[in-house]
Order: structure tokens, then C-alpha cells, then sequence
């Protein structure tokens, strides 16, 4: 192909700067005392002491699983993290007038309008830096409508008795290895509760954004959609660029009561490491909803184009009659970047439905994995899975592969699964450069139209963003 | 359990002593001998898989290992006589003069006639191959080097216990129209024997043939087979191989073939399993040369108590090779099956084309089904992809037939019939479309009777 495209260098990362802004930091290292530190800096209750210590210990007895997977990476040194950072600012913030105005500023390059007056789109913003909630927007209005949405700090402190209710109930502490590592030392992270009935009158969003070098990032959000409620719900995230590796390490649990829908989109741009794969972020992750009630549902999308590692599994548990779970994603990895990423479907209840579309996209020598399981149990009568991962390969030196776990266990469910493979034709090109579209728009036409089944599903905002994302993050790797 | 596991895999070190000092014929030749020792050592490390395995996650093999099955050369006794009578029932008509056959996993060549078969092709047991140079320098360099018995606990078992086995060679530029049929059969006359049936083909340059290999079972006791089957095809060679399955019920039944295929080769192959209590079968087929092709279809048809398992490797290594692999399952009862598929299209290996179905039809709500075709792609001018589904027959469907006045009962086999006949057409030798008709239309019988 022409040397046009190989001209236009890989566009730097343009969230890498680093905010100087005095921090609060303890001492490196995980032992019993962190945990009980964290649980002081923050001032929480002895519930909360016993949750962390619970999951600390079953933590203790986990190994990393370092084997399935089809990523590699060099061991992490769990002693020589800083678990607890947090921007260094006047104690109580009754109004964003008072926010650090140098977080606020980092906010707005990031484009994250944190002041409410200058925001045009209806989002009502969280934002997390390091390890604390810095800010969260029009909690005032969302409070008319009972809805709740502040950080987890705050929750823990006005609604502990919700927060005791759901917290660790979709994913336990002893989960896996990196929900005990979260539920041990999770510093903050979102809650959001719909109250019965209630149709949540704006998106909510959270924005994580780590700062520290030397820090790890662990946050939670607990999302509950009681009968009748609705929500949809943004995250986004951003890091500088450093040499070293950081872990993030996330819980998000969903819980959706009695014809509930709660809808979760993420575009995750966390930074990726530099061309030759030095540094860049540990994205391992659990996400997990649970149709509790009957009718609810459980929407996933999901844009993946940061981290060196993506290690993450978003999923749902079908366990009321007639629940709906979808995931829908888009992975791109391009230089070294690995990508390990897809759903469980658990099938429990009668006629639950899932749905799974999956577009995977390998530039660079990167390595792109699509691992799904769908688990029909027996008693799950009725119930359908129809699920679809595309790949697309970009140069000869990356890999796409597709992992699909199939379990059935009755004989009135139907599960389809369907999986292709291909690379950008040329005659595809040839037809869009032949029409005088220049090569780099029609590679970035072909693959939004390859992702749009996905995009569909995001809103509108998102979608825009994400379509330039994959632009941006694709520029140079067709040539 | 770890005790019973150790216990049993004690009692097939004693039965390889046994035969260390009373072993004769091949087992007495010297680099025979040093590759069944350093198997037997390779079993000892690795034991019996376990469902920790992320390979053996779906099949536990814990009746196998309790049973402690011992094969017939430890004990120092004799397989009974089979007739020819009892052997009619398993013999395709097409392969009547041309079949090796096998008891007890030890070939019986006062069973096997060869007359059918044309001048130049070689299918001779180890000892008779060993006698002639050219024939043992083949079995040199190929035997135990196709199959990786490394890493697979039972595949160590059969090398360690390598004896009597079957080597056939079609030499170059012959097309031989006749099938062959190996025919492994147990004689079922003392209970919990083991048998190791060992096959290897070597199909040479330019050269075409069809086997078969199918295990059936006289009696229907409680036994083990634990085959593995190394085949090579040379530069534009021609293989159709057919694989059938129909043991005893009570039975368990272990294999692992593999195939290597030489530039411009074709590899056809159908895999039916219809018997055994629980059955396993690794397939591997490797194209490590331009432009080879293969074909890999499976049937399985089970019911009541059974247990199957394909775990197939398609490994796609050179240019512009292709693959087509389509695997149908029915499951009645309460039966499960397991299928595990996986495609690599290795770095380099542009132009592949390669595609990869299973399908599962549960006629049963008893009936379980683990399913995972996988593909792993490094290159990226290819075209891959690769379906499953499970279900049931389609209302609609029947709903159609039924309007059409045929009974309900009736449009059920015929769906399920045409289901599993997808994968039948495509077989070539008429008495193995015949038998799977049968079995299809005879389990319906059964289940309309029932």
C-alpha cells in the first residue's frame, strides 16, 4: 500500500500529561496495616474494615493467574504499589468552586466538564482522581427524583445500609485474584442507586483519571436499578504516560430488580504503552450484573482501545424470568498491546435471552482475544444466546483469537455462535480510493462500518468519540 | 482418589515389567524398546489427566483409571477365537478382501485377507515390517514421531506398550480404489482388558487410498481400547479415512490420531462414534507444507449414559492450505457430549482458508452439551470462520410436516434425519452410509417405540 498512510506517525496520546498537584500518599506495599490505614484515611465504619480484611485474607490465599489467559506479563510486585493516593485539597468541598482549580483544569483538557455551567450535554459527571472522587455534578437535581449518585466514600457514610445490602453480592471477595486485590483496598468509585419507578432523567457518568506514578488504581462502582427503574451509564478513563506499568484493578457490580434496565457503556482509553510496549496500564477488571428480578436487563457496550494488558470480562447473571443480558464490544490493539476480553452469560432463569456481538480489531504486533462463556443451567428453560465475534488482522505480526465456551444443559434453549475472520480488502480500498476518498478515510470507513453493529449501541456522544478514538489509534498501522 | 489414580497407574508399571521380561518380537528390537521405556517414564510423570486439565475440563476420565483395566500381553493369556462368522457382522463389504483385523488390540492375521488389494500397497503388523529394510527404516523414522505422546498421558500409555501394530504403505503414484478396512475388535472373554492398537500410514508421493478403521466389540462387557494412529501424507498424496466407533456400551474408548499433510496433499476424514460409555478422541491434523487440503467431518449419535468427547486440532502452519470441518451431534438420554476445536493459522501462513462447525441437536432434556470451537489467527490475509450452534428441531419445521398430514412421531426422525445426513452424503463408501442410515433410523425406531 501506499506510503501515504505510513507518513502519518501513530498520534501521540493526547492525555498523557501529568497534573502537579500535592498528594496524600501512604507508604508502599499491602500488608494487614494498609488495609486498616485505607480504612482510617477514609474514616469508615467497622463493617467496612471487616469487608476489606475478609477479602484481603481470602486474597492472601489466591495465586495470579497468570496461565489461561493469552496475555504475558512480567510478574507484578504487589509490595511495591501505592494503594492510596488522593489529591491533596481543602478538606470539605461544599461546591465545585472550591475544587483544587488545578483539578479542575485537568478535568477540562481531558474534556470533562466538571463545572456544571458550561456543560451542554445532559451527563451528570463523577470524577475520580487516583484513588478519590474529586467531584460529582448535579447531585442537587438527580436528588429530586431520588435518584443517589456520589462517590463511594460519600455512600458508605449517608446510605450504608444500601451499600452493606449490594456491596460484594454480584461479585463476592473471593471471586477471583483481582476482585479480592479491589475489595481489600478499593480506595473509591461511584454509587448509583434508582429508586422504584424511577427513569433516571440524565446519563450518569464517571470519569477515572490516574495521576500517580507509582500508584495502582482500584475503584468500584455498585450500580442498583430497583423494580421499574432505569439508567444508562457512561465510564471513561484516562493516565499519563509513564514508563512503568500500573495496575488498575476494578469491581463494577449491577444489580437490576423487577423490570429494571440498566445500561453500561465504557470507553476505555487507558494509556497504552509506547510502540516498543514499555509501560502502559494493567487493565484487570471485574464486571459483573445481575438480572435479580423478572424482566430486567443488562445492557454492556464496551470500546477497549487503551491498556498494554485488557483483562476483562463483563458479564451477567440471568437469574430473573425473562432477563436479557447483552454485551456488545469493540477491542482494538495495535503495537504491543494484549487484549483478553469477553462475557459470561450465565443462564438461571426461564426464557432469559443474551445477546454477544464482539468485533475485534489487531493492528502492530498485537494480540486480540475474544473469551466468552455461555452457560444454559438446566432449569433455564427456553432460554436463547445468539453470539458473534468478528476479527479483523491489520499487518502479518498480530494475532485475533476466539475462545467461545459453550455449556447447554437442557434440551428447549437454542445458542448459536458464529465467528469470522478477515483483514481490510484491497478491493475495498481500491473501490473507496478509486471514488477519490483518500486511503486513510476509507480504512477508517471500512472499519466503522465493521464495528457499527456496536456503536449502534452507545450513545451518541460516545459514539462520536469512539469513532475518532479508533481513527486516531489506527493512523499509521494500514501501509 | 489420588491413591486410586497411583494404585492403578501401579498396576500398568507391573504390567510393563511383565512385558519387559517376557516381551518378544518388536518389543525386543532395540530402539523399540528405548521409546517404550521413555514413554512408560513419560506416563509415570504425567499420571491420568485430570478435569483441573483445561483439556480434560469436560471428561473425567476417574472410571478408567478405577477400573484398572490390564492389556492382554501382561497377562499372559490368549485372546478366545473369534469365527469368521462373528467377524462378517463388522466387515464393510467393499473391504471383504482387504482388512487387517485386530482382537484385543494384537493383529490376527489368520483373520485378515489382503487378496483384494492391488500389487505395491504394504499393510503388514510391526514384526513382519521389521524383517525388511525399507519397512523398518520407515517405522524408524516415523513411528511415535507423529503423534506427541508428551503431553497426553494415554497416548504414553499406548507407546509404552507398543507390540503387535499394523504399518501400511501405499506407495508412490498408486491409486488404490479398494478400501481397507482395519477392524479392531474385542473379544470381550475376560473382563477389564486393555488393548493398545497402534496404526501407521504412510501414503507416498502421488499416491491415493481409502481406510477404514472402525472398533466394534463381540460381547459387551466392560473393557478399554487406547488407540493411536500416526499417519503421514508425502507431496500430493490422497487419503480418505474413515473412522468408526461402535463399541460395546460398556466400554471405554480412548484414541488420538494425527495426520501430517505434504504439499498439495488432500486429507479427507469422518469420525463416527456411536459406542462406548464414554469415548475421547484427539485429532490433529497438521499442514505444515503448501497448499495441502483436508476435510474433517465427525458424526456422533448418542444416548442413554454415554459419553463423548473430540478434541481436534487443525493447525495450519504453510500458505494456502485449507480447511473444512464440520462436526454433527445428536444426544438423547441422558448423554453428553463435548467438543473442542481449535484452529491456529500460524504466522506466515497467508491464504488460508479455513472453516469450522459443530452442531448439536439435544432431543433430550437430560442431554448435555460443552461446546468450544476455537480459532487462534497470526496472519492476516485470510479468510477463517467458525460457527456452533445448539438446539433442538425447529417447531416450525415440524409444524410444516405435520400440516403436510405426516404424523408427528414420523417428522421428527425425518428432521433428525436429515439433520445427522449432512455429514452421511458426503461419505463415499456405500456399506458406511448404509450403517449410519441404520443407526440413525434405528435409534428413532427405538425412541418411537419406547
Amino acid at each position: 500500500m501506499s506510503s501515504g498512510i505510513e507518513i502519518l506517525a501513530n498520534q501521540e496520546y493526547k492525555y498523557g500529561f501529568v497534573t502537579d498537584i500535592e498528594s496524600d500518599m501512604i507508604p508502599r506495599g499491602l500488608s494487614e496495616d494498609t488495609v486498616r490505614l485505607i480504612v482510617a484515611k477514609k474514616n469508615e465504619p467497622e463493617w467496612m474494615l471487616e469487608f476489606r480484611l475478609k477479602a484481603y485474607r481470602n486474597w492472601l490465599k489466591m495465586t495470579e493467574p497468570r496461565h489461561w489467559p493469552n496475555v504475558t506479563f512480567p510478574p507484578i510486585d504487589y509490595q511495591d504499589i501505592i494503594y492510596y493516593s488522593a489529591p491533596k485539597q481543602k478538606t470539605l468541598k461544599k461546591s465545585l468552586d472550591e475544587v483544587d482549580p488545578e483539578l479542575l483544569k485537568t478535568f477540562e483538557k481531558l474534556g470533562i466538564p466538571i463545572t456544571e455551567q458550561k456543560q451542554l450535554a445532559n451527563v451528570a459527571v463523577d470524577a475520580v482522581f487516583d484513588s478519590v472522587s474529586v467531584a460529582t455534578t448535579y447531585k442537587e437535581k438527580l436528588r429530586k427524583h431520588g435518584v443517589i449518585f456520589c462517590s463511594f466514600t460519600e455512600a458508605i457514610r449517608e446510605h450504608p445500609d444500601l451499600v452493606k445490602k449490594y456491596l460484594g453480592s454480584v461479585v463476592p471477595t473471593n471471586d477471583n485474584f483481582y476482585a479480592a486485590l479491589n475489595s481489600a483496598v478499593f480506595s473509591d468509585g461511584s454509587f448509583c442507586f434508582i429508586p422504584k419507578g424511577v427513569k433516571c432523567p440524565m446519563e450518569l457518568s464517571t470519569y477515572f483519571r490516574i495521576n500517580n506514578s507509582e500508584s495502582g488504581q482500584f475503584e468500584r462502582t455498585l450500580i442498583v436499578a430497583e423494580e421499574g427503574a432505569s439508567v444508562s451509564y457512561l465510564e471513561g478513563c484516562t493516565a499519563p504516560k509513564f514508563d512503568k506499568n500500573q495496575l488498575h484493578a476494578a469491581v463494577v457490580e449491577l444489580v437490576a430488580l423487577d423490570d429494571a434496565q440498566i445500561k453500561y457503556s465504557t470507553v476505555q482509553n487507558w494509556y497504552a504503552g509506547d510502540e516498543q510496549g514499555v509501560g502502559g496500564i494493567y487493565n484487570f477488571v471485574t464486571k459483573r450484573g445481575k438480572c435479580a428480578g423478572r424482566n430486567s436487563k443488562i445492557s454492556w457496550t464496551q470500546v477497549e482501545t487503551g491498556s498494554a494488558i485488557t483483562w476483562k470480562y463483563p458479564s451477567c447473571i440471568l437469574q430473573g424470568d425473562n432477563s436479557i443480558g447483552e454485551f456488545y464490544s469493540v477491542a482494538l490493539t495495535n503495537h504491543a498491546q494484549q487484549a483478553d476480553t469477553g462475557t459470561k452469560m450465565i443462564h438461571l432463569g426461564k426464557n432469559t435471552k443474551s445477546t454477544i456481538i464482539s468485533k475485534g480489531i489487531a493492528a502492530g504486533r498485537s494480540n486480540n482475544s475474544y473469551r466468552g462463556l455461555v452457560k444454559v443451567m438446566p432449569k433455564a428453560e427456553n432460554a436463547r444466546n445468539y453470539t458473534q465475534c468478528d476479527s479483523m488482522l491489520i499487518g502479518s505480526e498480530c494475532g485475533a483469537n476466539t475462545f467461545p465456551y459453550i455449556e447447554v444443559m437442557n434440551n428447549s434453549s437454542r445458542v448459536e455462535h458464529e465467528a469470522s475472520t478477515s483483514k481490510i480488502s484491497e478491493e475495498q480500498l481500491f473501490y473507496l480510493q478509486q471514488r477519490g476518498i483518500p486511503q486513510e478515510d476509507a480504512v477508517s470507513l471500512i472499519i466503522n462500518g465493521f464495528c457499527k453493529d456496536v456503536f449502534l449501541h452507545l450513545p451518541m456522544e460516545f459514539a462520536v468519540e469512539a469513532q475518532k478514538l479508533l481513527g486516531m489509534k489506527l493512523e499509521g498501522s494500514v501501509g | 482418589m489420588i491413591s486410586e489414580a497411583t494404585k492403578s497407574q501401579g498396576s500398568y508399571q507391573n504390567a510393563f515389567q511383565t512385558l519387559q521380561a517376557n516381551g518378544a518380537g518388536p518389543q525386543r528390537v532395540p530402539w523399540i524398546e528405548r521409546l517404550r521405556e521413555s514413554a512408560m517414564e513419560r506416563f509415570e510423570q504425567l499420571g491420568f489427566p485430570a478435569v483441573q486439565e483445561e483439556e480434560w475440563k469436560y471428561t473425567n476420565v476417574a472410571q478408567i483409571v478405577r477400573a484398572g483395566f490390564l492389556p492382554l500381553t501382561a497377562t499372559g493369556e490368549v485372546s478366545a477365537a473369534v469365527g469368521e462368522q462373528q467377524l462378517a457382522a463388522f466387515t464393510y463389504p467393499e473391504a471383504r478382501a482387504s482388512q487387517l483385523v485386530f482382537v484385543d488390540g494384537l493383529l490376527r492375521s489368520e483373520l485378515s485377507s489382503l487378496t483384494g488389494l492391488p500389487e505395491g500397497i504394504k499393510a503388514v503388523d510391526f514384526a513382519t515390517a521389521l524383517a525388511s529394510d525399507p519397512f523398518s527404516e520407515l517405522l524408524r523414522e516415523y513411528l511415535g514421531r507423529i503423534v506427541d505422546y508428551g503431553d497426553n498421558g494415554f497416548t504414553a500409555l499406548n507407546t509404552a506398550f507398543i507390540g503387535s501394530g499394523a504399518l501400511v504403505v501405499i506407495p508412490k503414484g498408486l491409486a488404490v480404489e479398494t478400501p481397507l478396512q482395519l477392524l479392531f475388535l474385542s473379544s470381550s472373554t475376560k473382563a477389564n482388558l486393555a488393548a493398545f492398537p497402534r496404526v501407521l500410514v504412510i501414503a507416498e508421493e502421488n499416491s491415493s487410498a481409502t481406510i477404514i478403521e472402525s472398533y466394534n466389540s463381540v460381547g459387551a462387557d466392560s473393557y478399554f481400547t487406547n488407540a493411536v494412529v500416526e499417519i503421514v501424507l508425502k507431496d500430493g498424496a490422497r487419503l480418505e479415512h474413515y473412522r468408526v466407533q461402535d463399541e460395546s456400551t460398556e466400554s471405554f474408548h480412548i484414541a488420538n490420531t494425527r495426520a501430517d499433510l505434504g504439499r498439495n496433499s488432500s486429507y479427507e476424514t469422518t469420525s463416527i462414534n456411536l459406542g462406548a460409555k464414554l469415548s475421547r478422541h484427539d485429532l490433529s491434523v497438521v499442514m505444515d507444507h503448501e497448499g495441502a487440503e483436508c476435510r474433517v467431518d465427525g458424526l456422533y449419535i448418542i444416548g442413554e449414559g454415554q459419553h463423548t468427547d473430540t478434541h481436534s486440532v487443525i493447525d495450519h502452519k504453510q500458505p494456502h492450505c485449507t480447511s473444512h470441518q464440520l462436526y454433527k451431534g445428536i444426544l438423547d438420554g441422558k448423554s453428553r457430549a463435548v467438543f473442542n476445536g481449535k484452529v491456529f493459522v500460524r504466522h506466515g501462513a497467508l491464504g488460508t482458508d479455513a472453516n469450522q462447525t459443530n452442531k448439536n441437536l439435544l432431543l433430550s432434556n437430560e442431554a448435555h452439551v460443552d461446546t468450544k470451537p476455537q480459532l487462534e489467527i497470526f496472519a492476516d490475509d485470510v479468510k477463517c470462520a467458525h460457527g456452533a450452534a445448539i438446539g433442538q428441531l425447529d417447531e416450525d419445521e415440524l409444524f410444516y410436516l405435520e400440516s403436510r398430514g405426516i404424523h408427528s412421531d414420523l417428522a421428527r426422525n425425518l428432521l433428525t434425519y436429515g439433520f445427522a445426513e449432512e455429514v452421511i452424503v458426503r461419505i463415499k463408501v456405500e456399506s458406511i452410509k448404509t450403517q449410519l442410515d441404520e443407526a440413525v433410523l434405528n435409534r428413532l425406531h427405538a425412541r418411537l417405540e419406547a
